[in-house]
């Protein structure tokens, strides 16, 4: 189901590509966008919108979208029980519904069933297994978490490029929309895949369990997976990997790790980008790292520059000695 | 906007139960939200209204429980209320502490008919 609105289903929504690969897909996700806004249906166009519901209270809807926009409401209901339904339909479309509900009411049975699970259970569960899986393949996998425009794409490129005789990385990119990160990493000639979320905020367990398969890395090489540039969302999704590594630039506020403290202290590393623009931003690097060593006492720090390559060494060597002791 | 995606998990683990138990019907549904879990609870409220529409749980009474962070000095052992993820120890400023409460992101429990 989408995310954002609840419409669909994640197959239609969620697209897993390699670069070159079915590239008009880039569109996939407008259903569920019109399902909610209106007014994108710009052009001359006849929607139909089937929606499927799970559950005993199914019904279809045939959305004919002529932009006359009718507002007919003909509803049918044919209900096979004896009492009142109270039911509210919100929709701006000519209907037909057919409810065919069968209810078995014990009426006045209330019962209260004692849960206690954990919310995220499914996805914890799915994390688990990915674990399982890269573990059974000596897989060494990185989550890249990070706002838009940290230069997550860039250090990738870079990293790739520079340790390409020793270290075989390959890379799922996660973005809402297009190939466009995909095609840089598939330019330094790394194994991608890319996920896009469609109207998502993050990455799960499902989305990087589908992923992987799709890419095949080799046994004993390097994952990269490319978060969606949100310093919110991911940090709640575990996706299997073995460390998650944020990325802040120093073009941000020197403040952030105790502003979104969550993402820090789930990381275990934390790159500092762009130290090449220091003289040129208010930037404090000593007060952002008492920041966020308040949020993960823990947590092991790189400055860098992904564009001048300054700092890359002692990042490389970790990730050498990371991939070399965990695989 | 992770609520969304929580919401749907928290109908689906609920509609789960509720199968599992033959009810035809979910009447309630309570849920504790630590205070630092990083959800949002309005958020989360207004999801849970979109994402229970057209399910067993369509008309469930929905009872978010918040629950207050609390930590441990790992130096002086005192425990004390956090409302961030991060936090200085009241009593001899130690900023190293294990958290005790306030992640929880749980169903506690649900009615059904």
């Amino acid at each position: 189901m989408c995310d954002t609105c609840g419409c669909g289903d994640p197959e239609s929504l969620v697209t897993i590509r390699k670069p070159g690969e079915n590239e008009s897909i880039m569109d996939h996700n407008r259903g569920c966008d019109d399902h909610r806004h209106e007014e994108k249906h710009a052009e001359e166009a006849t929607h139909c919108h089937c929606h499927e519901h799970e559950g005993e209270h199914g019904h279809g809807h045939n959305h004919h979208n002529d932009h006359d926009h009718h507002h007919d409401h003909d509803h049918q209901h044919q209900h096979h029980h004896g009492h009142e339904h109270p039911h509210e339909h919100l929709h701006d479309h000519d209907h037909d519904h057919d409810h065919d509900h069968d209810h078995a009411h014990s009426q006045g049975q209330s019962r209260t069933i004692t849960l206690e699970q954990n919310v995220l259970l499914k996805n914890n569960l799915l994390a688990e297994r990915n674990r399982g899986y890269f573990a059974a393949k000596n897989l060494f996998v990185l989550n890249l978490v990070s706002s838009p425009g940290s230069r997550k794409t860039t250090l990738l490129e870079r990293t790739i490029t520079d340790l390409k005789s020793d270290q075989m990385i390959s890379v799922i990119e996660g973005d809402q929309q297009t190939l466009q990160d995909a095609n840089r990493i598939d330019a330094t000639g790394a194994p991608v895949v890319q996920i896009n979320t469609g109207t998502g905020c993050h990455l799960d367990a499902d989305m990087i369990q589908r992923a992987i398969k799709e890419l095949n890395p080799p046994d004993g090489s390097l994952v990269c997976i490319e978060n969606v540039g949100n310093l919110v969302c991911p940090a709640l999704f575990d996706l299997g990997e073995a460390h998650k590594v944020v990325i802040i630039s120093v073009t941000e506020g020197d403040d952030k790790p105790i502003k979104y403290p969550n993402m820090f202290a789930e990381s275990d590393v934390c790159i500092i980008n762009k130290i090449d623009l220091l003289p040129y931003v208010d930037f404090d690097v000593e007060r952002c790292v008492t920041y966020a060593r308040q949020v993960n006492r823990d947590l092991k720090f790189f400055q860098i520059s992904a564009k001048t390559g300054d700092g890359l060494k002692d990042w490389y060597q970790w990730l050498k000695t990371e991939a070399g002791t965990s695989v | 906007m992770h609520e969304m995606s929580l919401a749907l998990n928290i109908v689906e683990l609920a509609e789960q139960a509720a199968r599992d138990a033959d009810a035809t019907r979910i009447t309630a549904i309570e849920i504790d939200v630590g205070e630092i879990a990083g959800v949002m609870l309005d958020a989360l409220e207004f999801s849970l209204s979109v994402a229970t529409r057209s399910t067993l749980a369509e008309e469930a009474k929905l009872t978010l429980h918040l629950i207050p962070g609390s930590a441990k000095c790992k130096d002086c052992g005192r425990t004390f209320h956090i409302s961030e993820r991060w936090a200085v120890c009241p009593l001899c400023g130690g900023l190293s502490f294990d958290i005790l409460a306030g992640k929880e992101l749980t169903i506690k429990s649900i009615d059904i008919e």
